[in-house]
């Protein structure tokens, strides 16, 4: 879609350009910032999250950027977590110590089981292209009603990570994916925030039309 | 098991995409970007920069071919050659790559390894490994494309490095690369068979078979491809069906 804004919460932590790039790809007019008035007055809001759990939302706290995502979101306008930018929307992660998140999804993110479901050890970070699936099946209204809608179930999208959302309710879970057995979520969403686990700037046409779905949301 | 990632390796020689064969006797390709997106189009799940001449700092450097690429690549981008520092693979990360591979770097001062995976997390730590027979079921770890010793036990680095923290192993055979004779498989299975992480097997590919021995033989979780595909001798979809149709798990595209 062409034109469409989008704004980047720049907070110092990973590499920016890549989402920037896919954003741009899909035709996006994009802007990083750590300016709360830039962020208030965004159509899309993207927030981004690469490293430690805690350090994300420690430097989230630092640049006070903490309410203005909260009242960006409360806005109603839509906005995208990518990666440990998912998972702090959750309520909380035991990563190194117990961290607190932005609380928008209840649940919280726990370390992927160092064992595959049949009990033997697999590897961790879980690293690379896995498939995703709608939770409620085929027919699953949520996926088809959300950005995931020109995703066929079954495409795969690219992981790295170890530790997992653990949404409280069921029905704030948009896509999982299955690594080893485990229940892995790879995507959440409560109203106007959605929350993917693996990157889409980097999940190939997969991810660009996620992205460009975002775009037209 | 995940799926089989398959990616296409660009050596680099800024400004050029070349290839050689042990690492030797080096030709000019064409346009490194081009390819790469050529690749990403085909379908390729990463594309791997290696700078030969580490030429981090120079102009119109490796850097600058990753940034470039992040314009019309949108899979993982693994960029190693010369990586000696935690600033200098800032900066490659900073230009758009994924993960940095390490090698020459890492031999010298292996707390480098651990250094890097604090700090970027082991995810993006990639250990580069040359093996080279030094008899039966050994294998020497070199540097400098093969032409430095290192003295290391090839598949006892690689333990070492993963312990470390690298977060994959890149195990690139001499012997094997650019030959098209097919992967080393007994060196890429003694390194698979010591570490936890994923292995990539590089070096050799000629033939979509050698792709189903390295990992259903090799046990490798990846498969780095170069002059195969830079010669048009084989394509990505074809690939990737091959691997399909002899039973392993891949992308679909």
């Amino acid at each position: 879609m062409n034109g469409a804004k989008v704004t980047i919460v720049d907070y110092g932590v990973g590499n920016l350009l890549s989402v920037r790039r896919a954003l741009e790809h899909c035709g996006a007019a994009v802007v990083l910032t750590d300016d709360p008035h830039v962020i208030a007055a965004s159509d899309r809001l993207v927030l981004p999250g690469v490293g430690a759990y805690g350090d994300c939302m420690a430097e989230l706290m630092r640049r006070e950027l903490v309410e203005p995502v909260l009242g960006y979101v409360r806005t109603g306008r839509p906005m995208l977590g990518i990666c440990v930018g998912m998972q702090i929307l959750l309520d909380e992660s035991e990563e190194f110590g117990r961290h607190e998140g932005l609380g928008l999804i209840p649940g919280k993110v726990q370390a992927i089981p160092g064992t595959a479901a049949d009990g033997t050890p697999h590897k961790i970070p879980h690293i690379g292209w896995t498939p995703l699936r709608p939770p409620g099946g085929r027919n699953d209204d949520a996926w088809s009603g959300s950005i995931f809608r020109d995703v066929e179930p079954g495409a795969a999208a690219y992981f790295v990570h170890s530790y997992t959302a653990a949404p409280a309710d069921d029905s704030h879970r948009l896509a999982d994916c299955d690594y080893n057995g485990r229940r892995i979520s790879a995507a959440i969403r409560r109203d106007n925030v959605v929350g993917t686990q693996f990157h889409p700037e980097k999940s190939g046409a997969l991810g660009l039309r996620l992205l460009a779905s975002f775009l037209k949301s | 098991m995940g799926s089989v990632r398959l990616i296409a390796r660009l050596d680099i020689k800024a400004p050029n995409l070349i290839k050689g064969v042990r690492l030797e006797g080096l030709r000019k390709i064409g346009d490194p970007n081009v390819f790469a997106r050529r690749y990403y189009e085909a379908g390729a799940d990463e594309i791997l920069y290696m700078d030969i001449v580490a030429s981090l700092y120079e102009r119109n450097s490796l850097a600058d071919i990753v940034e470039r690429s992040t314009r019309d690549v949108f899979v993982p981008m693994t960029v190693g050659g010369g990586i000696r520092s935690l600033e200098d693979a800032k900066v490659l990360l900073r230009a758009g790559a994924d993960k940095v591979a390490i090698n020459t770097a890492a031999v010298k001062r292996p707390e480098l390894i651990t250094e890097m995976a604090r700090y970027f997390g082991s995810q993006c730590v990639v250990l580069s490994i040359e093996g080279k027979s030094a008899g039966p079921g050994r294998w020497e770890a070199y540097t400098d494309n093969g032409r430095e010793h290192t003295g290391l036990d090839a598949v006892e680095w690689a333990k070492r490095g993963a312990e470390l923290g690298a977060g994959e192993i890149l195990v690139t055979s001499v012997d094997r690369e650019g030959t098209r004779k097919g992967f080393d498989i007994a060196l890429t299975r003694a390194v698979s068979r010591a570490v936890s992480v994923p292995v990539i097997a590089s070096g050799g590919m000629g033939t979509v078979e050698h792709l189903v021995e390295a990992v259903k033989d090799g046990d490798a979780d990846a498969v780095a491809m170069a002059d195969c595909l830079h010669y048009d001798r084989l394509s990505l979809p074809d690939i990737r069906a091959g691997a399909l149709e002899a039973g392993l798990s891949v992308r679909t595209v």
